[in-house]
């Protein structure tokens, strides 16, 4: 057994008349790595932004490490200590991809702008784009857009990595570059939670996959017998994963 | 042949009121800027707050009340019976200036609200406030954006810096209007303004274009 970095209970969180999360609970080891899956709408990506309080639950706890950070008022200083990854990058566009990852290094970390630059530089090398590092977002492609925003991430030294959908906005081509760098990390003992379909990830990497519906976990348990039952005809523990597996498989 | 005479006579004495007409502008303009810009954050990021009501009824009657109204209202009204005692060129930039504040204001808050969400809940998920965001991450983007609708914001100013004729501050219209009296040539005088006028626009458009280029960023924005 392992050090327990965050301890999840019982998050509930209502948009308007949606419960979008009914009580949500798990606990992640330091060097985890946890996927997410489930249809659209079940709450995931709610799930992800509660971790880091981008938006408030409405009721539970949160534990990272030995802080409970649900009501935690430096709000700012806990999201330091968890790196954040979207769909969508939100590369600061105005910014080239070295500034990107230096910024907050600067700005929040109160690094010197020389050690912060030679950090920043470093990141980007870990993720195969230092040859980048004077470009601006719009001159990037998606898959080159988010390794920069994961060196954005990384260059924090958080304790824990969010990724909500990496590679859902990414061409099918772009997705492999993606998802070498998180392998990469997650070999490293980088703890991570991960909100992606792509399955061969999670079988490759997972050290537990997550099946949500309806804002609760449903079923959760080994990537290798959430494989097997998959492949498999008999009744098993994961019905309704294997149903939507099935589906997005199409 | 007489005409140019006029013009040439008294040209020196109306050109002078340029540097006025430009004071009021840029000071106007600077006005604007210092407290449009955060009527317009404060409008989008503390919305709810016990500032948004006051705001909106400053940008309401700024907007809303002709200029030359509010020049007669500070001038003779608010500014005497605050018992303050300014020449009128600062009566006049600070009322050019906080109208245009109103405007400007409504330009960044625009602006601010089509910078896209997500870019401020990165930097919020890297540890940044809200306010180090919105310096570091929002407004970098926003005034570029914001930057060709405020440009407008100059010819405006400097066509109307000529009601601060009304008060007598001494700008181009004000001393084309006295040489006007003393020559009797009405056409030739203002004829010769407008041309300084249009000539001011100009220059100042070329100014404000090539800082539209110097701040250009690929992805953002076009030319």
């Amino acid at each position: 057994m392992g050090d327990v970095i965050l301890k999840v209970r019982d998050i509930h969180k209502r948009f308007d008349s949606e419960e979008v999360l009914r009580g949500v609970s798990f606990d992640v080891q330091k060097g985890d790595v946890k996927v997410f899956i489930g249809p659209s709408g079940t709450g995931k990506s709610t799930l992800l932004r509660c971790l880091n309080r981008l938006v408030e639950p409405d009721s539970g706890q949160i534990w990272l490490g030995d802080d409970e950070i649900t009501h935690a008022v430096d709000i700012d200083g806990v999201r330091r200590r968890m790196g954040m990854v979207f769909q969508n990058f939100y590369l600061f566009d105005h910014l080239t991809a070295l500034r990107n990852v230096e910024i907050a290094l600067i700005k929040v970390l109160k690094m010197q702008k020389a050690s912060a630059r030679e950090l920043a530089m470093s990141e980007l090398s870990r993720v195969g784009m230092e040859r980048f590092a004077g470009k601006y977002p719009a001159e990037l492609s998606g898959g080159q857009a988010q390794r920069v925003s994961i060196a954005r991430s990384l260059a924090m030294n958080p304790e824990v990595m969010l990724f909500d959908e990496p590679t859902s906005a990414l061409d099918p081509e772009l997705t492999g570059e993606v998802l070498e760098v998180m392998k990469k990390l997650a070999s490293g003992g980088m703890t991570m939670l991960v909100v992606s379909h792509e399955m061969e990830f999670a079988y490759s990497v997972a050290n537990e996959v997550l099946f949500m519906e309806g804002g609760v976990v449903v079923e959760r348990g080994a990537p290798r017998e959430i494989r097997n039952d998959a492949a498999s005809d008999s009744p098993g523990r994961f019905e309704r994963t294997r149903a939507f597996l099935r589906r997005i498989d199409g | 042949m007489q005409n140019a005479l006029i013009i040439l006579e008294s040209l020196p004495n109306i050109a002078w009121g340029l540097f006025t007409t430009l004071g009021l502008v840029i000071t106007a303009l600077a006005v604007g800027l210092a407290v449009g810009l955060p009527l317009g954050v404060i409008q989008v990021y503390w919305g709810n707050s016990l500032f948004s009501r006051p705001i909106a009824i400053y940008v309401w009657f700024l907007r809303g009340l002709p200029s030359l109204v509010l020049l007669f209202l500070f001038y003779y009204g608010l500014f005497p019976l605050l018992g303050v005692d300014l020449p009128p060129f600062f009566v006049g930039a600070a009322v050019l200036g906080l109208r245009s504040s109103a405007y400007q204001s409504q330009i960044f808050r625009g602006a601010i609200l089509s910078v896209d969400q997500g870019q401020m809940q990165a930097a919020r998920s890297l540890g940044m406030s809200k306010p180090c965001a919105i310096e570091n991450v929002i407004l970098p983007q926003a005034l570029r954006i914001a930057l060709p609708a405020w440009s407008n914001e100059y010819p405006i100013l400097l066509t109307d810096s000529s009601v601060c004729y009304a008060i007598g501050v001494m700008e181009m219209l004000t001393r084309a209007s006295l040489q006007v009296s003393r020559t009797r040539a009405p056409v030739p005088l203002y004829l010769a303004t407008a041309v300084i006028f249009i000539i001011m626009n100009y220059i100042g458009m070329r100014i404000l274009r090539s800082a539209e280029r110097r701040f250009h960023i690929p992805g953002f924005g076009g030319s």
